[in-house]
């Protein structure tokens, strides 16, 4: 995959009738690193799930496109065979099925009928990988995600990342709940996908994944809005200053001014 | 099924029929003594299913002639598929409708004493063993209508026995195929496992070809003594106009094991019964079922399992999915005797219903008159997660794909267990093609 652009412009998203993203503007370019951060309740999740197409959610306005293409028109699975990834805050547990035979139909159901991936080369890259991400081999022989810990299953995102290789993944909180060994494991695979055939936003309360991850970019979120852009220094600023100060700032600015 | 095809019933035809079958006299007797309690007995009560206007008793012909087969090759190719083809000799019986078709038995399990062999040679070859055991420890004859019916008229099945001590190491296999709905399927299988022995048995119903309306009356009797431990797969697969009651009863000595991984897939109506009588102190029985409804049947299907033993120990899981307009439900008794102290009774019961028509009940029960026990119970009713479905699709698995990873995955506690790999391999196949 040559990477992939996605844009998205007024976003606005709702849930049960409560609207939560009030007109997101953001632009993800091949190979750039994106982080959005923002208090408890700003919507950073909810912009994660509705991107993906998370069925409790409503895009009420606005537009997402990848590479020009429109992902609201798209199926989930649509979403993900286009390129787009989402290592979620709460994995779903499914009883069953085994984590291999998960991540080999994922591969499959993004290659295809007849270009299935041959079963060697699968069960090698999956090895491969999950030792790099100091996983236990075993795990792959357990149901998706049941009874994993917190950190299990984000390891288990992580895997699953790695050897799907989309062209963009949103990581939503994947570094909370992880001790400072798992968060290293867990920004080597991440730093492990940086090309310029990849990029990523990362959805996250704290700067401490940030130390592991050098975003390109870093956006404030608050109440249903990106209000402030930078660099990695506003990650830094945010994590000695909290956020009060942006609030301040912007309480004395009119709203127009806030998405510029 | 129209009344004028009724096969008539009575002592002289039971009479000329056992006399044709070369059975001793007191096999002749059971079932005249079987006939005559027929008609005052009253049909089966499974909750929450109304039978009244099922037919289980009537049918065109009592049996049908076949052929038997020269070899495993000879064996049509739907049963091949149940055969672990690889190994060397089979312990293997396979009937069609109601011929002895064909049966391997390996020189060391003859050498060990064990007994594996149709039924009717059974009773004539070792009375002592079936006598004994035919419908008297674990299904009574005057249980109800259908047992005394199926007494007096069964016209198939497999005995095996494995004698003190024994343990058995490669599992039998027994299948039972029925291609003629003219004559009905009333089976019979006992399984006497001596003391401290051990024996794993599979047993698949399948229908071949058959289109028409019938009947099957199907028992399985269990019996562990002391110490012995059993496993009992079976995968029903009788097509969509065959009426089924299936009976399946264990009963186990002191600190024996009965393992139970039944398949139950057939395509038409049924009502099916599976219950462990675990008599013995420390003696422990595990009941593990799935189940696929689909098209119009309505399937009832009643799991219990009674501690009578002290320490006893029971388990019933359940799994099943209604897709379609069909009807399952799911009666799951735990029933604890007074005097069963330190006795243990658990289970879960889960429905998927996959459409709006599809209706699904769980109804677990939960009897104890004890009161040093556990007891414990889960039962649940409901849908596809679509929190699942949404996960797996942002995989990239489409809709249709990921529903039935769910589904199998939902059913694979109970496919996992079954011994025989084949076996293991056709239910994960029936259950594919009920899904699709």
């Amino acid at each position: 995959m040559a990477g992939s652009t996605l844009v998205l412009k007024d976003l606005h998203v709702s849930i049960e009738d409560k609207e939560i993203l009030k007109g997101v503007n953001l632009e993800i370019k091949p190979g750039e690193f994106h982080a959005i951060m923002g208090p408890n309740g700003a919507g950073k999740s909810t912009l994660a799930s509705a991107i993906m197409g998370h069925p409790a959610f409503e895009v009420t306005e606005g537009s997402v496109t990848l590479d020009g293409q429109d992902v609201l028109e798209m199926e989930v699975d649509e979403r993900a065979q286009a390129g787009l990834f989402l290592a979620m805050q709460y994995p779903s547990e499914i009883p069953g099925v085994t984590n291999a035979d998960f991540i080999r139909s994922s591969i499959n159901a993004q290659r295809g009928e007849g270009n299935e991936i041959p079963l060697m080369q699968y069960i090698k890259k999956l090895d491969k990988t999950m030792e790099y991400l100091e996983m236990d081999l075993n795990m792959a022989q357990r149901y998706v995600n049941e009874g994993f810990s917190g950190g299990e299953k984000k390891r288990n995102e992580i895997l699953q990342l790695m050897m799907l290789e989309p062209s963009i993944a949103i990581l939503d909180e994947i570094d909370s709940g992880l001790d400072i060994d798992a968060l290293k494991v867990v920004a080597k695979g991440i730093n492990s996908m940086r090309s310029e055939n990849f990029s990523c936003l990362m959805i996250t309360h704290y700067q401490r994944l940030l130390n592991y991850i050098t975003p390109d970019y870093v956006h404030v979120m608050m109440n249903g809005r990106i209000v402030k852009s930078g660099g990695p220094e506003l990650a830094k600023r945010l994590e000695a200053e909290g956020y009060e100060w942006i609030k301040e700032e912007l309480g004395i600015k009119d709203e127009a001014e806030l998405n510029a | 099924m129209t009344t004028d095809t009724q096969h008539s019933l009575d002592k002289s035809y039971i009479e000329s029929y056992s006399k044709a079958n070369n059975e001793p006299e007191w096999f002749t007797s059971f079932r005249l003594a079987a006939l005559e309690k027929m008609d005052t007995l009253e049909m089966p009560k499974p909750d929450k299913t109304k039978i009244d206007r099922w037919n289980f008793t009537s049918f065109k012909q009592h049996t049908v002639e076949n052929k038997a087969y020269d070899s495993i090759d000879a064996l049509p190719e739907e049963v091949k598929a149940l055969l672990d083809l690889e190994g060397e000799v089979k312990n293997l019986y396979v009937q069609l409708n109601q011929t002895p078709g064909l049966l391997t038995v390996s020189e060391k399990l003859k050498e060990q004493g064990v007994i594996f062999t149709d039924i009717f040679t059974a009773v004539k070859d070792h009375p002592e063993l079936v006598q004994k055991y035919f419908m008297t420890e674990a299904v009574k004859v005057d249980e109800h209508k259908l047992a005394a019916f199926h007494a007096a008229l069964v016209n198939g099945g497999a005995f095996l026995y494995v004698p003190k001590n024994i343990q058995v190491e490669e599992p039998i296999q027994a299948v039972f195929v029925h291609d003629n709905a003219d004559a009905p399927l009333i089976n019979h299988v006992l399984i006497v496992a001596d003391t401290n022995s051990s024996v794993t048995y599979v047993e698949n119903y399948l229908s071949l070809n058959v289109e028409a309306e019938g009947v099957a009356n199907i028992i399985a009797e269990v019996i562990a003594n002391d110490g012995a431990n059993v496993k009992f797969g079976a995968v029903d697969t009788l097509a969509s106009g065959i009426t089924t009651y299936v009976n399946r009863r264990g009963y186990t000595e002191r600190d024996a094991r009965l393992e139970w991984s039944l398949g139950l897939m057939n395509d038409g109506d049924t009502i099916s019964e599976n219950i462990t009588n675990l008599y013995g102190d420390g003696s422990i029985g595990d009941t593990k079922t799935v189940v696929a409804g689909t098209g119009k049947q309505t399937e009832n299907f009643t799991t219990a399992v009674i501690n009578h033993g002290k320490r006893s120990e029971g388990f019933i899981l359940k799994h099943g999915i209604a897709k379609e307009s069909s009807t399952i439900i799911f009666n799951g008794i735990g029933k604890i005797e007074h005097g069963a102290s330190g006795a243990n009774a658990q289970q879960e019961s889960r429905a998927l219903m996959l459409s709006e028509r599809a209706r699904a009940d769980a109804n677990p029960i939960l009897l104890i008159d004890e009161d040093d026990v556990q007891a414990g119970h889960a039962a649940s009713v409901g849908r596809v997660d679509p929190m699942q479905l949404y996960y797996l699709q942002s995989r990239g698995i489409p809709k249709d794909e990921a529903e039935r990873l769910i589904i199998h995955g939902f059913l694979a506690p109970v496919v996992t267990q079954l011994p025989i790999e084949g076996v293991k391999k056709q239910l994960t196949e029936v259950i594919e093609r009920k899904i699709r």
